[in-house]
C-alpha cells in the first residue's frame, strides 16, 4: 500500500529516508516538497503523484499548509483520498506495514500510534 | 511576543513593519501566513480577498480548516474589503490582508488608498516569469505594474518570512536581490 509523504523543504524525503533505515520498506512512499511551487503547480504535481503512483493517502507535514490544502481540493474529485495531517515518523512506521486492510483503517490505526508516540521524555521534576 | 497597533517587532531581524500586512502570495492561506508571520506578530485575523473564493462555499472551507481558532478569517471580493476596509484598520488586533495576484492588488490599491505598503511574500514560478528571488517570478508586465504602483508611492518589499532581509523592489528589479 502506497502513500504520498507531502512537506516543506526537506521534511517529506527525510521521513522516507527514516522509514527506508528502519524498516527497508522506504519505496511504498513517494517524498514530495512544495519548495518552489506556487498553489496551482503544488495541486498539479500532487495530483500526478497520486495517478502515477497509485497512492491512495497522502501525509502532509502541516494543517494550515499548501499541501494540506492541495490534498482537500483533491479530494473533491477523489473521495476515496485519505489525507492524514501533521504526520510524524511513528505515523509512516506503522502505516507501512498495514497492507491487509482499507486505506483508511491503516490511516486511523497509524495516527492512533502517532499520537501515543508524542512525549515530553523525562520531565524535570518541579522544585 | 509583545506587539502594538501599528508595528510589531520580531527577534530574528529586528526589522519592523506594519501589523497590517498587506501580502500577495499565490498560495494564499499557508504555513508561512499561518504560523511564519501569524506567531511572531500575534495574528488574530486575516483577510483573503478574492473575488473568486469570495463566491466559493467550498473554496473557503478549504482555508478554512487551516487557520486555528484563535485566528478570524474572512473572505472579501475587492469591493467588499473596500468597503470593510476602515472596519479592518480600527480593530485593535493584528491582522493581516492577502491578495493571490498582482492584478487583485492593483485593484485592491485602487480601491483602497490608505494602503501604503505591500508585502511580496510569494509569485512563483510560471512560463512567461523570470525569476527574481527564490520565492518571486515576475513577467515584463507584473514588473512594469509593480513600479507603476511603486510610482503612486506604494512601498513594496519582498519577504517571504518575517526573519528573511526585506528587499525593496528597486533592487528586486534590479537584480540585487538574493537568489
Amino acid at each position: 500500500m502506497r502513500g504520498i509523504v507531502a512537506g516543506h523543504g526537506e521534511f517529506a524525503a527525510g521521513l522516507v529516508s527514516a522509514v527506508e533505515q528502519i524498516t527497508g520498506r522506504g519505496a511504498a512512499f513517494v517524498a514530495l516538497t512544495n519548495r518552489g511551487l506556487s498553489g496551482e503547480d503544488i495541486t498539479r504535481q500532487l495530483a500526478d503523484a497520486l495517478s502515477d503512483s497509485g497512492a491512495l493517502t497522502v501525509f502532509t507535514d502541516l494543517p494550515a499548509g499548501s499541501w494540506t490544502v492541495a490534498a482537500r481540493r483533491l479530494q473533491r474529485e477523489r473521495p476515496s483520498l485519505v489525507v492524514v495531517t501533521a504526520v510524524n515518523l511513528p505515523v509512516l512506521l506503522d502505516y507501512v506495514f498495514q497492507s491487509e486492510v482499507a486505506p483508511v483503517e491503516a490511516a486511523l490505526h497509524a495516527v492512533a500510534k502517532g499520537h501515543g508516540a508524542l512525549a515530553v521524555v523525562g520531565v524535570p521534576s518541579a522544585r | 511576543m509583545p506587539s502594538r497597533r501599528g508595528t510589531a517587532r520580531w527577534p530574528s531581524s529586528g526589522s519592523r513593519v506594519p501589523v497590517e500586512l498587506v501580502r500577495i502570495d499565490d498560495r494564499m492561506i499557508h504555513g508561512q501566513v499561518v504560523v511564519g508571520w501569524g506567531q511572531p506578530l500575534d495574528v488574530r485575523f486575516i483577510v483573503l480577498v478574492d473575488d473568486a473564493v469570495a463566491t466559493s462555499d467550498w473554496e473557503q472551507e478549504l482555508y478554512r480548516m487551516g487557520v486555528p481558532p484563535s485566528m478570524d478569517l474572512h473572505f472579501d471580493s475587492v469591493a467588499d474589503f473596500a468597503a470593510r476596509y476602515a472596519a479592518y484598520a480600527a480593530d485593535p488586533r493584528s491582522g493581516v490582508v492577502l491578495a493571490p495576484d498582482i492584478p487583485t492588488l492593483e485593484r485592491v490599491v485602487e480601491a483602497v488608498p490608505a494602503i501604503r505598503a505591500v508585502n511580496l511574500g510569494g509569485i512563483h514560478h510560471r512560463a512567461d516569469r523570470t525569476q527574481r528571488l527564490r520565492y518571486l517570478f515576475l513577467s515584463d508586465a507584473e514588473a512594469a505594474a509593480l513600479r507603476a504602483l511603486a510610482a503612486r508611492g506604494v512601498v513594496m518589499t519582498a519577504q517571504d518570512v518575517p526573519s528573511a532581509r526585506p528587499i525593496p523592489l528597486d533592487d528586486l528589479l534590479a537584480g540585487r536581490g538574493e537568489r
